[in-house]
């Protein structure tokens, strides 16, 4: 969802720091994308391409590592990865958990030139 | 050309947090309360709004800022209170943001403001991802939707401090589960408070004016 949001700022803060860095080209983004961040690569991927046809990370290819959700049952304390955002425990079946991992959205690093 | 790797580690929606923090950090100066109303389109945000102003506005100096992506609808609505109104038209953007926010901040004689409330675009999915500086977040669940949306939408109900239960006036005609509701929304947020109300009626709005009542006073008193 609001991917193009998304990679406006993902783009300014590349380009920031590629101009930090004195680069000429960006040639690969290596992002971390959580399983609850809502982020969908596909459209990353178009809007990309589009935003930042007249700038130096024009022909930079994106790379999407995924983290998991893990959420953390209030109940018996059990920490699992939903299947599908099921929300229920395995362990003892409650639905009262507390989200652990899972909606993080960064730039872990980039290579220049 | 030699390549080289640059370690980043940067949030991508860091950008906005760090405005909605300064956001916020403008209002606190000047003992402002901003309360961010959100819910899918039709849950009665705006009803909620209007009952809220026509109770507080004695005593208390409100703004409000309408976010939609078209029309001045609400914010024509809002004004027949006689209260000063923004409105944020965001062309197509499924949510406000820190940076939307900022500038209608720009156009608000703050030292002169008590209670900002901010009427977030229609929308149970994205609304809940970006913060726009606000003190508390305030959720709307209509009865018609039904009582499983926190199982559905769990970003969202895990966010709210406030969860109000609207339409209650429509329970005999809905399969609606309050205390079922109250449970789901628990087990992903025990320290929300959660208020069936009617913004139609005005059935159970008091337990919400109070909590608003409290909220303000809180500010007040706050040491900024």
């Amino acid at each position: 969802m609001h991917e193009q949001s998304i990679v406006e700022a993902l783009l300014a803060l590349v380009l920031e720091n590629a101009e930090k860095a004195k680069a000429n080209k960006i040639l690969r983004i290596y992002l971390v994308v959580g399983e609850l961040s809502g982020v969908l690569e596909e459209a990353v991927d178009f809007y990309f391409s589009f935003l930042s046809r007249d700038t130096i990370a024009a022909e930079a290819s994106l790379f999407f590592m995924h983290t998991p959700a893990q959420l953390r049952c209030r109940n018996c304390n059990t920490i699992f990865s939903p299947e599908k955002l099921d929300l229920r425990c395995p362990n003892c079946k409650e639905r009262q958990v507390e989200i652990v991992a899972g909606r993080e959205l960064y730039i872990d690093s980039m290579e220049v030139e | 050309m030699s390549v080289k790797v640059l370690t980043i580690k940067e949030d991508i929606l860091g950008v906005n947090e760090e405005k909605a923090r300064i956001n916020q950090e403008l209002m606190d100066k000047h003992h402002v309360l901003m309360i961010n109303v959100m819910s899918s389109p039709g849950a009665g945000k705006t009803s909620l709004i209007m009952q809220t102003i026509n109770e507080f506005k004695a005593k208390n100096r409100i703004t409000v800022i309408e976010g939609d992506i078209a029309s001045t609808l609400d914010a024509d609505k809002v004004s027949e209170q006689a209260v000063p109104v923004i409105q944020i038209n965001t062309a197509g953007g499924c949510h406000l943001d820190a940076n939307m926010i900022k500038e209608a901040l720009d156009n608000i004689a703050l030292e002169q403001t008590d209670l900002v409330l901010v009427e977030n675009v229609g929308n149970l999915v994205c609304t809940a991802e970006f913060v726009l500086g606000e003190h508390k977040k305030v959720m709307l669940l209509s009865v018609p939707e039904g009582d499983d949306k926190p199982y559905k939408y769990p970003l969202m109900f895990t966010e709210a401090d406030v969860v109000l239960v609207n339409k209650i006036d429509v329970l005999p005609y809905f399969d609606f589960d309050v205390s079922a509701l109250s449970k789901a929304v628990s087990g992903l947020n025990p320290s929300a408070s959660i208020f069936p109300v009617s913004a139609k009626t005005g059935e159970g709005l008091e337990q919400w004016f109070s909590w608003l009542e409290d909220a303000i006073k809180q500010t007040k008193n706050r040491t900024a």
